[in-house]
């Protein structure tokens, strides 16, 4: 049994690392949450912000927490377009048919940028890349600390949103009763595509603040796409709190399953959760009902 | 009968490939084209008449090419010995996934989602165990001979696909016949409903998964022998999860020959792209990525439901309404 001058730094790690990937789940859960689809598109449009927070600093010198500015309005209006442009046009009523277009959507935007960009892995160099913070005895990399802060203030953001404007309203209505919304005179196709450009906004604060400490090529959003399904399972499809408490609880596993399994063999730690969680508890957590 | 007859006719007219066609090159495509339709139909089965949509068809896939493979290199097993296990193995792969699955009554996307995990599971495993030959991957020893499953011309190989190909689609055939079939896609148009007529719809889905994961695992073993090598990635990566399902969604879900036309359709716009643009990484995937994006768009019933368009059947009302089942 390592003892704990190990396991805590390891579990703080895993933290800050969960905040991330709630981060990323937060928009996939609000997706999910408004329009009952399955967005799996959501790591490529990932792997899109993360070049894009990419080229504004190695092309224009825009620091990554500066670009907090540009890419994730940008981001917000690709998600906008492509939920009106296409997702929305899709389902021809049937759930499948969304899965099916999110799928290609993600083969697409992979593939095109293995072909424009390589299979290159790129990261960029800031003053404080490297600089660290030492909380009760662990060191921890200064831009996984600014992330973890970040990733609480979106969600406190996003929840606000959701709680106190028009627009909260409007999309928690409509997540509760479609006809309904439509009755009472709420614009449902321009609302569903605010949620969908407000979860893809999402994964463009993540890519701001995942980059300094983080990498970009064509394939890293694989890694993250399952990360986020699990922890919006684990935490419960559509409840923000739960992707918050579910992203904390899988950094921290796999930081752990890290440490005691190595690498590779780690990461089925998280899958067998996914596999368990969806098997006997498809709700979720917090969730309510399937 | 009308369709086993057409199904006999198509499968002879593919069956002379061999006998006109001279060039390694053609005969080859036509192998692949039956492979792909093999991957497609077996897919077809569970997400065309199940209506359960899997996203990691290649935990099937992988199982029987690394079943085949692992016996053969790690235990000198016979691969034709290896095909009927490759085969098993898959179907008990089938079995169990769709045991922890359909027991819980997960559908939809969330049997999507756990579908893919359990791929990903088996991509790690195969990544980390040493008789995989972990990442490294696994390479079946050169040895031309019939009895080993290694032919010297591509003819072999042929007819080994022939007849697996025509198996699975003899099955189909079946499927839509039978009454196990209409059970199925009883439980795909409306699964309470079904349960309410006293269909039990567990059974009915374990049935198809099962069938589903056998033929799947027969194009893994097929792939084995005919590449003579795997790695984690090519056996239970997402491009099989995707191809298997791509090939009936363009060719027509539900439908006998929908499978054979989506993977010719898909084999005429690859070779086609590889002809104008050339063979550039990631390319051939975005335009399949694209083709499926269009056809869940404009064609949601595949390249079977534009000859229905083009051809209409004179059919009196009463046949329109079981029409789901049949090409």
């Amino acid at each position: 049994m390592p003892d704990l001058a190990i396991i805590i730094p390891s579990v703080l790690n895993g933290l800050t690392t969960g905040a991330l990937y709630a981060l990323v789940a937060l928009g996939l859960t609000l997706i999910y949450g408004v329009l009952h689809i399955i967005n799996f598109a959501h790591g490529a449009l990932l792997m899109v912000g993360l070049y894009a927070v990419y080229f504004l600093n190695a092309t224009l010198g825009i620091d990554p927490y500066v670009a907090l500015l540009i890419v994730p309005p940008l981001m917000f209006a690709l998600g906008y377009a492509l939920q009106r442009g296409i997702i929305g046009k899709a389902s021809h009523g049937r759930d499948e048919n969304i899965l099916l277009v999110t799928l290609g959507l993600s083969i697409v935007i992979e593939n095109l940028s293995l072909f424009v960009f390589k299979s290159d892995t790129r990261a960029i160099d800031t003053p404080y890349s490297f600089e660290v913070v030492e909380i009760l005895g662990a060191f921890l990399p200064l831009p996984k600390v600014i992330a973890f802060a970040g990733a609480l203030i979106t969600a406190t953001l996003l929840w606000l949103l959701m709680a106190r404007t028009d627009l909260g309203k409007a999309i928690r209505a409509l997540a509760k009763e479609r006809k309904g919304a439509k009755l009472v005179g709420i614009n449902t196709e321009h609302v569903f595509a605010m949620s969908f450009g407000l979860g893809i906004g999402c994964l463009g604060v993540a890519a701001c603040l995942l980059l300094p400490s983080y990498y970009v090529n064509p394939q890293v959003g694989h890694g993250f796409v399952l990360i986020a399904f699990t922890i919006v399972v684990l935490g419960g499809m559509g409840s923000f709190v739960g992707a918050l408490i579910g992203g904390l609880i899988i950094g921290v596993v796999e930081a752990l399953g890290g440490l005691f399994l190595g690498e590779s063999l780690g990461q089925i730690g998280i899958f067998l959760i996914f596999i368990l969680v969806l098997i006997f508890r498809p709700t979720g957590l917090l969730g309510h009902k399937v | 009968m009308k369709q086993l007859v057409l199904l006999g006719l198509v499968f002879a007219v593919i069956g002379l490939a061999p006998f006109v066609i001279s060039s390694e090159f053609t005969l080859n495509l036509v192998i692949m084209v039956l492979y792909a339709a093999l991957l497609g139909q077996a897919w077809n089965i569970l997400g065309g008449y199940g209506g359960q949509f899997s996203f990691g068809h290649a935990a099937y896939f992988g199982t029987g090419a690394y079943t085949v493979a692992v016996l053969q290199v790690q235990l000198g097993i016979n691969p034709w010995l290896g095909l009927v296990a490759g085969g098993v193995m898959a179907m008990l792969v089938a079995a169990f996934i769709g045991f922890a699955t359909f027991r819980y009554g997960l559908r939809g996307s969330y049997f999507a989602l756990v579908t893919l995990a359990f791929a990903e599971v088996l991509r790690i495993l195969s990544n980390s165990v040493p008789f995989t030959g972990a990442g490294v991957g696994i390479l079946i020893p050169l040895d031309q001979s019939a009895a080993n499953f290694q032919f010297a011309s591509k003819q072999g190989f042929f007819w080994v696909i022939w007849v697996m190909t025509l198996a699975a689609f003899a099955t189909v055939w079946w499927i839509g016949k039978s009454r196990f079939g209409a059970q199925l896609m009883a439980v795909r148009d409306n699964e309470d409903a079904a349960r309410a007529l006293g269909v039990e719809a567990f059974k009915v889905k374990m049935g198809a998964i099962m069938l589903s994961g056998l033929f799947s695992g027969l194009a893994g073993v097929f792939y084995a022998q005919y590449f003579l090598y795997l790695d984690p990635y090519i056996a239970y990566g997402p491009a099989i999860s995707i191809e298997s399902l791509l090939v009936p969604i363009v060719g027509g879900l539900g439908t006998l020959f929908g499978p054979l036309l989506g993977a010719i359709g898909l084999h005429l716009i690859s070779e086609a792209t590889r002809e104008l643009i050339g063979d550039l990484p990631g390319i051939s995937l975005v335009i399949y990525g694209i083709v499926l994006v269009i056809m869940v768009l404009f064609m949601p019933r595949g390249l079977a439901g534009l000859v229905r368009r083009l051809w209409p059947k004179p059919a009196p009302a009463k046949a329109q309404a079981t029409e789901g089942g049949h090409a």
